[in-house]
């Protein structure tokens, strides 16, 4: 037990309306604040006090191309993210549009360090994930749209965009409901003797939910090579950490399931995110371990396009983070430093990807709708592949 | 070429936005990223993001003005560039080019119309349309039974039904297939044999539906008495013909004076009261025979016949020689509505003592009625028939009205029965005195 | 013929499966080690190992969504619910994520997963653990249900479910799982969507799923017995896909239906038949489909009370009478 509950008896007295005298008894509970001091002797991962992400291995090897290459990635999800926006507000983009602006470095990250067997399910800011595996603008505009051509026929939306192909498990709504998907797939990957991980993502606010727990405990329980990555940008929609998650850090919650944990203070280094996660990865393909990584990062805009964004910060405060950790800007910044980028290169990232998000929105307005017999398939695998059905009788209703 | 900048969506509810106010003015420079206004919406307060860099260089929004989604706000161009002229707002894109479903239409939860069938051709009893249904109430019948009722050419409104709440089920139809006398025409009131339902006729099949129908106790009473009367009195019949016009002439002349008193004589009510009198002048007429002898009564009590339903019935006007044409007339009516209606009392349909039948609304010049027991004589009156007579040594265009007088031999002899007719004959063609 | 029980059959058809693919798992909680909370898979720990009969801590929306996450890599897993009324826990995870997967990714992914467990009241269990929500499962599009109402149909729905490439709920019943009758001993499946006439008759259709069959058949005896009225039974077996042929057959022949289901009424499995056979066989019916369900309230505990609710061969055969009217 962590805390003992002092226990003493209150009398109140209370007067009725009909003047009856009546009294009530309760018990008044205080409890002793919960000790700081972690039970487990496991010491949590050293954050980054004087850790310089260039140096860890998995980054000194990175040849100049590569790195041009996390940059122009990392550009590439801003300027679809902006294009994005600007259609919304043309009215182009129906119901929501989470997006994933200043948090580009985790998904680039992430990706970059993926193996042919790891694989990615996340919630629905999933614009960066889905980029960063190699997912086409075209394509993820079209689905915004609800198009036919979207990736998943218009069928999902901006929040469930999926490609099995290249191990990306979408793209889900329901806050923590994909967390024991992540951990399925883990689970499979592990049934099949596959030297793989699952990199099942989650907002802050996910933390709270049951789900998130249980799998918490299965992993750990089974040894699942899954890791849970935390993306921290502080606020759970409206609602501040501080306001919303009892306890000290959220990764430090996985101590109680007797996993690894560590947090990575700058979310910001692209770098830095593939240090950690990649040594997450290894645990887990080397000895099937579970981790749970907090990335702090920040989101420059709301929670959503209909968020407003002024009832729970202010302004100075994304000023502030814009100015000196914003992911794209540190990255350059480095990047010029060494000369690995030049203005003119720079510039160059810049308009193509502005060009090809431009392009994709053309894409999306272009295409056609899906038409009225499409909403029927995709329901059942047997009706779409109906030389394979073995059932009978009617699957469908009107 | 400038570029535009119109009214964005910012909540998924959004239609309208109210601008605010504006933080730049015409002619600033702007850069991608810069904040050019306040825009309130459903939700909340938002700014305005240009993402183009450039020079203000129109405002086509006021402050305070509501601008609808899509309609623009301002261009951003060179310094110095001239302004496009703001197009046509095009607000949200085109809807998608599918047709959406047909709303779907819900079912009542209430029982449906009912279908008529769509017979190639009409049929003898097929469900009558709901408006003509005897009842006030719709047909209560399962939807297996509606249909083997029109495949086999059943009236459903004729059948009970023994499902809950008086449904008919196939089991009442297949029953009335099998016995065609359970479909029973139901008695309603106020039904006279013209009233009955429309029937159309086919060209192939019965012109009914076979089938035998049990006696009601009128009919049953009807036959029985009958058959004693036309056995068992011994009948002989007197033919006269009697000139209409006089009668005509008066009986017009009293309705259009007393129209507004609502007073309609029919030529019956004449015929009535004239029959009283005329027994009054030839009384032994006003006799029954009984079996030893003869009884003369003091009043004449005539009676006449009314057509109902499934029958006939002879309404009493008691003292018949002391009313008025007009009073007779009076009584008449109420009489035979009531006659229709079923609703006599005994004593307003027995006690006559003399019997008026009248076929002349029919169309029949003449017939020979059936004596009502213990009458001894009964008047058979047909309709007035134009045709050439002789008056006055010259042939005219004249109305005859032919009566017919059935006598009882055992009470009424030729002779006898020739008086009466004779007066009657004398009071129709000189209705003048029936006003004494 | 070899005559086994209904939890035979399962264990029966669960084995051979994962006999034949690799990738077939049974999960849940007690399955392993304590040979299963109601037995139905006996022995299968000892005979399979820990990597194809694992044992679950208790999170069903954690492990069902486990589950679906592995489904969707290519694993075939069965998950077994102790009792079917724990669905509710992980209710997110089967409706949200089971059934939409396939539809949110434009058909890029399916979820070969069989979620399975007794579904029935009539053993005291209270209202939290007698649930029968075929209805609910069957109302999302994505989702078959399956209820077998004896051990032949178990086995070969079983094997069908298994093999099925979406998710299929698997309604089984703690009462029937003793009950046995003749299961050929040979490969065999039951396909999904397919009804089974149980008893040919004239009269009246009545038409149920699940342990209300065995009800059924009875009162159909009593029916013949007191009244010569010849009843057809028919076991719809699958509510999604459903059988309406074999449906609107029976009613076109005896224009009279009675659905039996242990279900409370609203929106149940009965309803839903009922409108299908007033929208396609209105003309048929020489009354409207009645239903005999169970007694519109939470599952009442105390026993006598408990067996009043649910059908019974009494109230069905009274319900039949009604219906014949």
């Amino acid at each position: 037990m962590l805390f003992k509950p002092q226990v003493s008896l209150v009398f109140d007295e209370v007067t009725l309306n009909n003047g009856i005298f009546a009294s009530n008894y309760y018990f008044k509970l205080k409890a002793f604040p919960v000790t700081k001091k972690p039970s487990s002797t496991k010491k949590p991962e050293v954050t980054n006090l004087g850790y310089d992400a260039r140096q860890a291995p998995i980054n000194i090897k990175l040849g100049q191309d590569e790195k041009i290459a996390l940059y122009r990635d990392m550009v590439r999800i801003r300027r679809f993210e902006e294009r994005c926006l600007r259609s919304y507000q043309q009215g182009k983009i129906g119901g929501f549009l989470h997006l994933y602006i200043g948090q580009e470095s985790i998904a680039v990250g992430c990706a970059s360090v993926m193996g042919k067997d790891d694989h990615i399910i996340t919630a629905y800011r999933d614009h960066g994930h889905a980029l960063a595996v190699g997912m086409g603008m075209n394509e993820m505009m079209a689905e915004n749209y609800g198009k036919i051509t979207g990736c998943s026929k218009g069928k999902g939306g901006s929040m469930h965009y999926f490609d099995p192909s290249r191990n990306f498990w979408g793209g889900h709504g329901i806050v923590g409901g994909q967390i024991p998907l992540g951990t399925g797939l883990a689970y499979a990957l592990k049934y099949k003797g596959l030297k793989g991980a699952c990199m099942a993502f989650m907002g802050d606010g996910s933390v709270n939910q049951g789900a998130v727990h249980e799998s918490y405990n299965l992993a750990a329980l089974w040894s699942l090579p899954v890791v849970f990555i935390i993306e921290n940008n502080g606020y759970s929609m409206g609602t501040s950490q501080e306001r919303s998650s009892a306890g000290p850090s959220l990764a430090q919650r996985a101590e109680g399931y007797g996993m690894n944990w560590a947090i990575i203070e700058d979310g910001h280094d692209v770098l830095a995110v593939r240090d950690k996660v990649g040594q997450a990865l290894k645990l887990a393909h080397d000895k099937s371990l579970p981790s749970v990584l907090e990335i702090r990062t920040y989101r420059y805009r709301g929670h959503s396009v209909a968020d407003p964004d002024t009832t729970y910060r202010d302004k100075a405060e994304i000023e502030a983070y814009k100015s000196t950790k914003d992911p794209l800007s540190v990255f350059q910044l480095s990047l010029l430093a060494e000369q690995t980028l030049t203005d003119e290169l720079i510039q160059k990232i810049d308009e193509s990807a502005r060009a090809e998000a431009e392009t994709s929105a053309q894409f999306a307005d272009a295409s056609p709708y899906p038409s009225i017999e499409d909403i029927k398939k995709d329901v059942y695998w047997e009706i779409d592949n109906p030389a394979d059905r073995k059932s009978v009788g009617a699957l469908f209703f009107d | 070429m400038a570029d535009l900048i119109d009214m964005p969506k910012l909540s998924d509810t959004m239609s309208v936005g109210t601008l605010i106010k504006w933080l730049k003015k015409e002619g600033d420079a702007v850069q991608a990223g810069d904040m050019l206004a306040e825009i309130e919406t459903d939700k909340a307060t938002m700014e305005l993001e240009t993402f183009f860099t450039g020079t203000l260089i129109k405002i086509y929004a006021e402050a305070g003005s509501q601008v609808a989604i899509g309609a623009p706000l301002c261009a951003i161009g060179k310094p110095g560039e001239a302004a496009p002229a703001p197009p046509v707002a095009s607000a949200t894109p085109p809807p998608p080019v599918v047709t959406m479903p047909a709303a779907v239409v819900v079912a009542a939860p209430t029982p449906v119309a009912v279908p008529v069938p769509a017979a190639p051709a009409p049929v003898i009893a097929t469900v009558a349309p709901a408006a003509s249904q005897t009842s006030a109430d719709r047909l209560k019948i399962s939807p297996l039974a509606r249909k083997i009722a029109a495949d086999q050419k059943i009236d459903a409104t004729r059948l009970t039904g023994s499902g809950p709440a008086g449904r008919i089920v196939k089991a009442d139809v297949l029953a009335a297939v099998a016995n065609p006398s359970l479909a029973v025409a139901k008695q309603t009131a106020g039904q006279t044999p013209s009233g009955q339902q429309p029937r159309t006729v086919t060209r192939s099949g019965p012109i009914q539906a076979e089938r035998t129908v049990p006696a009601t106790n009128m009919r049953a009473t009807i036959a029985k008495r009958l058959l004693e009367a036309k056995t068992q009195i011994p009948h002989f019949y007197l033919e006269i013909e009697v000139d209409a016009e006089p009668l005509l002439t008066v009986r017009a002349q009293l309705n259009t004076a007393l129209e507004a008193e609502g007073v309609k004589l029919s030529v019956n009510d004449f015929i009535l009261k004239a029959s009283a009198e005329a027994l009054r002048r030839v009384p032994g007429v006003n006799a029954s025979w009984t079996g030893a002898g003869i009884q003369y009564h003091g009043a004449t009590h005539v009676s006449f016949a009314v057509a109902i339903e499934d029958g006939l019935i002879t309404p009493v006007i008691r003292d018949a020689h002391l009313k008025s044409v007009f009073a007779i007339s009076t009584e008449v009516k109420p009489l035979g509505q009531r006659a229709k209606q079923k609703k006599l009392k005994p004593e307003e349909f027995t006690g006559g003592t003399f019997c008026v039948s009248n076929l002349g609304m029919m169309g029949i010049p003449k017939f020979s009625a059936i004596i009502n027991p213990p009458n001894a004589a009964i008047l058979a009156v047909g309709t007035t028939v134009t045709k050439p007579v002789v008056k006055n040594g010259a042939i005219i265009i004249g109305q005859t009205m032919t009566l017919t007088l059935s006598c009882d031999h055992r009470v009424v002899d030729g002779a006898l029965g020739a008086q009466f007719l004779s007066a009657l004959k004398d009071l129709l063609e000189k209705p003048a005195l029936l006003l004494v | 013929m070899p005559v086994i029980t209904y939890r035979e059959a399962l264990r029966a058809a669960m084995s051979e499966e994962i006999e034949r693919d690799p990738n077939v798992v049974l999960m849940g909680e007690e399955v392993a080690q304590f040979n299963g909370a109601y037995k139905i898979s006996e022995g299968m720990l000892a005979k399979y190992g820990p990597k194809r009969i694992v044992d679950t801590p208790i999170s069903e929306a954690g492990f069902i969504g486990m589950g679906v996450g592995a489904a969707m890599l290519g694993l075939r897993p069965v998950m077994e619910l102790m009792f079917f009324s724990f669905y509710s826990v992980a209710f997110d995870q089967i409706f949200n994520n089971a059934a939409n997967i396939r539809y949110m990714s434009g058909g890029l992914i399916n979820c070969p997963i069989v979620i399975r467990g007794p579904a029935n009241g009539g053993t005291n269990v209270g209202a939290t653990h007698s649930h029968t929500p075929e209805s609910i499962a069957a109302y999302h599009p994505g989702i078959k249900v399956v209820v077998p109402s004896n051990a032949y149909d178990a086995k070969g729905l079983m094997k069908s479910a298994i093999r099925d490439n979406d998710p299929v709920m698997f309604l089984e019943n703690t009462i029937l799982y003793g009950e046995a009758c003749e299961v050929p001993d040979g490969e065999y499946l039951v396909p999904l969507g397919k009804a089974s006439v149980m008893r040919e008759g004239t009269d009246i259709s009545i038409i149920g799923h699940g342990r209300s069959i065995q009800l059924a058949l009875k009162a159909a005896d009593l029916l013949k017995q007191k009244h010569n009225i010849n009843a057809e039974v028919v076991d719809l077996r699958s509510i999604r896909p459903l059988d309406v042929e074999t449906i609107l057959n029976s009613v076109k022949k005896t224009s009279r239906c009675l659905y039996v289901e242990e279900s409370k009424p609203f929106c149940s499995v009965g309803a839903m038949v009922a409108c299908l056979i007033s929208d396609q066989a209105f003309d048929y019916l020489d009354a409207p489909v009645k239903r005999l369900t169970s007694i519109d309230a939470p599952a009442i505990y105390s026993p006598p009370l408990e067996k009043l609710q649910l059908p019974s061969v009494e109230r069905i055969y009274q319900a039949a009478l009604d219906t014949l009217k």
